[in-house]
């Protein structure tokens, strides 16, 4: 593994790299359990989602072909005229939850109105049994339609955030860790051999002097 | 954070009923689907849309739109089906975001 550009191999900087790979391997460690964790929540959460998306999906399509009866026995304008004036309406309140960090949304919805019959907005003279049944089922769907709403946004926010932190992880574990380990490898080898140079040179001096003081040779 | 609404797009059949539940109803085609998408969106609606049930052959069209909200806390595009039944999109935008937090599909 490459060292790290521009170092100078001095004391000072030896003594800077180790403790910020200190810090990197406590954060590597920290984010790796942290990864893990989302990692067990985001299935958990997937899981939840497949499920309520298959019932959902089914849901519909029972609804609207309950729809498409009702619409071969009513006329178009009719059918269109019946469902033009809701008398219900429907809200959503927000409240974040948060899960390792990472915001997720969790729904509330309030209707204007209490009373269930109020999802039929007209009377029923005109109107076939099939177009009850249909706003029927829906709105027992949509109840799960908003759970499914809040687990897909949860997933796609959770996945976001996995992917964030595994980058993280990776480059700490793969680059940034064994880039310091080498680079005080290096360090260290280097100013053991300036001590080295240093003490040849000592006793080279040391000789130097003997033989010019007393003609004293080894 | 209170009093978000929620909107259904799709071709008019098969979002019609929704209105009769009080959620808000835009019919919208293939050709118009971009712009009706970008006026739920617009920052002057106050309170906005939280949830936007889109029917999945529109989100075709309306593929990039719905990418660039993907990391976006509000408002959550959620595929349907349409009467003519499911395509799979909303299952395969599961998988795929499990590809992305693992890294491959393992489900």
């Amino acid at each position: 593994m490459a060292v790290m550009s521009d170092v100078k191999p001095t004391r000072m900087e030896l003594k800077k790299t180790k403790a910020r790979l200190k810090t990197a391997k406590r954060g590597h460690k920290l984010l790796k359990d942290k990864r893990d964790e989302l990692m067990r929540n985001f299935l958990q959460i997937v899981r939840e989602n497949k499920a309520l998306r298959q019932k959902v999906e089914q849901g519909l399509q029972e609804a609207m072909a309950r729809m498409a009866g009702a619409s071969r026995l009513m006329s178009p304008e009719i059918l269109e005229q019946s469902l033009l004036c809701p008398k219900q309406g429907v809200e959503v309140d927000i409240r974040l939850k948060n899960i390792m960090s990472v915001n997720i949304p969790e729904y509330t919805f309030r209707t204007r109105t209490d009373a269930a019959e109020d999802i039929y907005p007209y009377g029923y003279a005109m109107t076939s049994g099939e177009l009850d049944e249909s706003l029927d089922r829906l709105s027992e769907v949509f109840r799960d339609m908003l759970e499914l709403a809040e687990a897909e946004k949860s997933m796609q926010l959770m996945a976001a955030e996995i992917e964030r932190t595994r980058r993280r992880v990776n480059a700490l574990e793969y680059v940034m860790i064994p880039q310091m380990e080498s680079t005080i490898r290096y360090i260290t080898m280097k100013l053991e051999e300036n001590e080295r140079s240093t003490t040849t040179r000592l006793m080279k001096v040391k000789d130097q002097i003997l033989q010019e003081a007393h003609d004293f040779d080894y | 954070m209170n009093g978000y609404k929620i909107a259904v797009i799709g071709d008019r059949e098969s979002v019609m009923g929704f209105r009769a539940l009080g959620l808000d109803v835009f019919p919208a085609e293939e050709a118009n689907a971009k712009a009706v998408f970008n006026a739920l969106l617009r920052p002057e609606q106050e309170p906005g849309y939280a949830i936007l049930y889109i029917t999945e052959e529109l989100t075709i069209p309306l593929r990039a739109e719905i990418d660039a909200l993907k990391d976006e806390l509000i408002p959550a595009v959620i595929p349907i089906p349409s009467k003519n039944g499911t395509l799979h999109l909303g299952m395969n935008a599961l998988n795929s975001a499990v590809e992305r937090a693992v890294g491959s599909n393992i489900l």
